[in-house]
């Protein structure tokens, strides 16, 4: 009877103990995976050929994608990648078309609401038989409007500047500076 | 009255003398106007008209939109011919809404209603009025002014100080306004005073200005309220926040507004176009500029129709002495290039600078040799040839931990600079290029939020396919069995 209950004690206090470890020791998933998840452009466009930012973000944790994965992220976000996991990159490979963004051409559009239905931003406006239009500020460039439109009158567009966004290049880069 | 040392600064020769004795003039009627709808910080004016319609002069061509903006009004009578694309009056040539105007040569003004005595409106109305006057800061800037004198509701306040240093190099137009207007300028100035609710009023003009200063003495004889101070001559005198520490020997805090420390400050110009639309209810359709350099053959001070092709202007003053190196907006020092001379001119610009190559005198960059003459020029107490070299290396939180918000670009960091290192370049790319990463951030956390409310509705959505249907299939099922108790009833009746 005694050797049950001691036993029964032991189990219920080290069951506790556990529990109570298992709470306060907590290792909250890969750090750095939340990081360069901050980092990614987040339109879960699947572009690199993982299912969304999260698992990309995981596998460039790992080491399992190199950091030049992400194709809308381009240079920039590439450079930042390597320097925050401290990896050379060799960036020429990498084609910096710079961000784009979607235009429906008017004439084209149909109204099949198809691409509507795919923006994962909801950067397209539009309803069935109606010509849809771009809100360019919510545009993420990830093409998955593109790939569907049936009558390929969706362009990818480079986004220009507005005078609001233009600021002088560095000097270095004009060949003012020797 | 005593004034307060700043640091740095340059003393630039001031070439005043081109156009200081030219007294203002009209520009005679261009063929034809292109009004930018972005003539100021903040957003851009909404079109209220449409090609076709006939204007009169001051009538409203396009709307403000939100609470830092300005309307725009039609410098003269005519038709509205385009309402489109056209290059802006700005250094990376690019196009801007611009609505473009064929004047009909009447120059009939819209029916104006000006109050009976500005100081009998209450202060926020005069706010109100000098907003929907279109009214922005005159001096470059382009600040909408009703905003600055809607100060009061925030900020304790107890001087207003008139900038009319126009510490520039070429720049008179200030000067010519605060000479030949110098009673309308103080009326504007009373009026700004009314409407900010402080008394004390200190107008900065800098000595090289006598005259200036005489004609604005005069004007101020009968309010002592008003004091009139003569400035050293130092670039960059006219900055602010300098100007206000010069006066007061009051700092304005890092980042802040001279509001923080009881200052509004404005322009004379910004005066007379407040003057206008408080006693006569004008709106801003003109403004003066210096028209100057040495490319050009007569240079003057005009009073120019807002939209103005810069070409007109200068056709104006007889066309060029030889080919520009450069053109500028506003001073040598803090102007910004022009692309060509098609753009019209616009409520900031005042001031458009010819320059021959010897005033450029663009000269080959070499080393740093750590001389530190950028640091003694710096007004700001920045060190410019620290956060140039790391500018340059792309480190640009470096150079916000040097100090690169606290940098006004006045530039006189790369005019001293011996070895012609672009320095001031180098701070407003930063800062631009800071921006735009600040823009791809605030565009990333936008894109998370749509993401996730798509999700949401998404989720949303397909719950309230998942009930229906569970409805539906209950609903059939009740159906079914009332169908089934019916028939069974039927049944036992027959049987009955």
């Amino acid at each position: 009877m005694t050797a049950i209950l001691i036993l029964m004690t032991l189990g219920l206090l080290l069951g506790g103990l556990l529990g109570l470890a298992g709470q306060y020791f907590k290792v909250e998933g890969n750090p750095l995976q939340e990081e360069i998840e901050s980092l990614l452009p987040g339109s879960q466009c699947g572009q690199c050929g993982f299912p969304g930012c999260s698992p990309a973000a995981e596998a460039i944790a790992n080491g399992a994608a190199p950091v030049t994965a992400c194709p809308p992220g381009g240079k920039a976000l590439a450079e930042t990648l390597a320097a925050k996991l401290g990896v050379s990159v060799d960036l020429s490979g990498v084609a910096d078309k710079g961000p784009m963004i979607a235009y429906v051409h008017e004439n084209l559009c149909i109204g099949c609401t198809k691409c509507f239905k795919r923006c994962p931003t909801d950067a397209i406006l539009g309803s069935s038989k109606q010509i849809h239009a771009v809100f360019a500020d919510a545009c993420t460039g990830c093409e998955k409007c593109f790939e569907v439109c049936p009558t390929e009158c969706i362009e990818m567009r480079p986004l220009t500047h507005t005078v609001q966004t233009w600021y002088w290049p560095s000097p270095m880069m004009t060949g003012v500076a020797a | 009255m005593k004034l307060f040392r700043i640091r740095g600064g340059v003393h630039p020769h001031d070439c005043k003398t081109l156009s200081a004795d030219k007294a203002i003039e009209d520009l005679p009627m261009p063929s034809l106007l292109h009004i930018p709808l972005q003539q100021h910080i903040g957003a851009a004016a909404k079109p209220a008209v449409k090609r076709g319609d006939h204007v009169l002069k001051g009538q409203l061509l396009a709307n403000s939109q939100g609470m830092i903006s300005a309307p725009i009004h039609a410098p003269t009578s005519g038709r509205v011919v385009g309402v489109g694309h056209y290059p802006a009056h700005h250094a990376s040539g690019l196009s801007v809404h611009t609505i473009t105007l064929q004047p009909d040569g009447k120059d009939e003004w819209v029916e104006l209603f000006p109050p009976a005595d500005p100081f009998a409106l209450d202060p926020a109305e005069i706010a109100t009025r000098v907003a929907a006057a279109g009214i922005v800061g005159m001096g470059g800037a382009t600040f909408p002014s009703a905003v600055k004198l809607n100060l009061r509701n925030r900020y304790s306040l107890h001087t207003l100080v008139i900038n009319g240093a126009e510490c520039e190099p070429y720049l008179t137009c200030d000067d010519r306004i605060m000479r030949e207007y110098s009673a309308n300028v103080i009326d504007g100035i009373r009026v700004m005073a009314y409407a900010l609710g402080v008394e004390n009023i200190i107008i900065g003009i800098e000595n090289n200005k006598p005259q200036a200063q005489a004609a604005m003495r005069e004007a101020a004889t009968a309010f002592p309220n008003i004091q009139v101070v003569g400035l050293p001559m130092r670039y960059p005198m006219g900055s602010e926040k300098h100007l206000v520490q010069t006066l007061t020997g009051l700092e304005t805090p890092a980042r802040g507004l001279t509001a923080d420390i009881g200052i509004v400050v404005h322009n004379p110009a910004t005066a007379l176009a407040v003057r206008d639309a408080l006693c006569e209810g004008k709106p801003l359709v003109s403004r003066v500029m210096t028209v100057s350099g040495g490319a050009i053959q007569q240079p003057r001070n005009l009073r120019v129709l807002l939209g103005t092709k810069v070409q007109d202007v200068i056709d104006y003053c007889q066309g060029f002495r030889e080919e520009p190196t450069r053109l500028i907006s506003g001073g040598p020092m803090m102007g910004n290039v022009l692309p060509d001379t098609r753009v019209p001119t616009v409520k900031g610009c005042n001031g458009i600078l010819a320059l021959t190559a010897k005033e450029v005198s663009e000269n080959q960059e070499s080393p740093c040799i750590r001389c530190a003459s950028c640091v003694q020029a710096c007004p700001c107490g920045l060190l410019p040839l620290e956060m140039a070299a790391n500018a340059r290396a792309g480190n640009l939180d470096a150079v916000t931990k040097l100090g690169l918000m606290d940098c006004i670009a006045c530039g006189s960091c790369s005019y001293v600079c011996p070895a012609h290192i672009p320095l001031v370049q180098y701070f407003n790319y930063a800062k631009g290029e800071l921006a735009s990463r600040q823009r791809a951030k605030h565009k990333q956390d936008e894109t998370k939020r749509l993401i996730e409310q798509r999700n949401e509705r998404m989720a949303a959505q397909e719950r309230a396919k998942k009930e229906m249907m569970e409805r539906r299939k209950r609903e059939a099922a009740a159906k079914k069995a009332a169908a089934a108790a019916a028939a069974a009833k039927t049944a036992q009746e027959a049987s009955a």
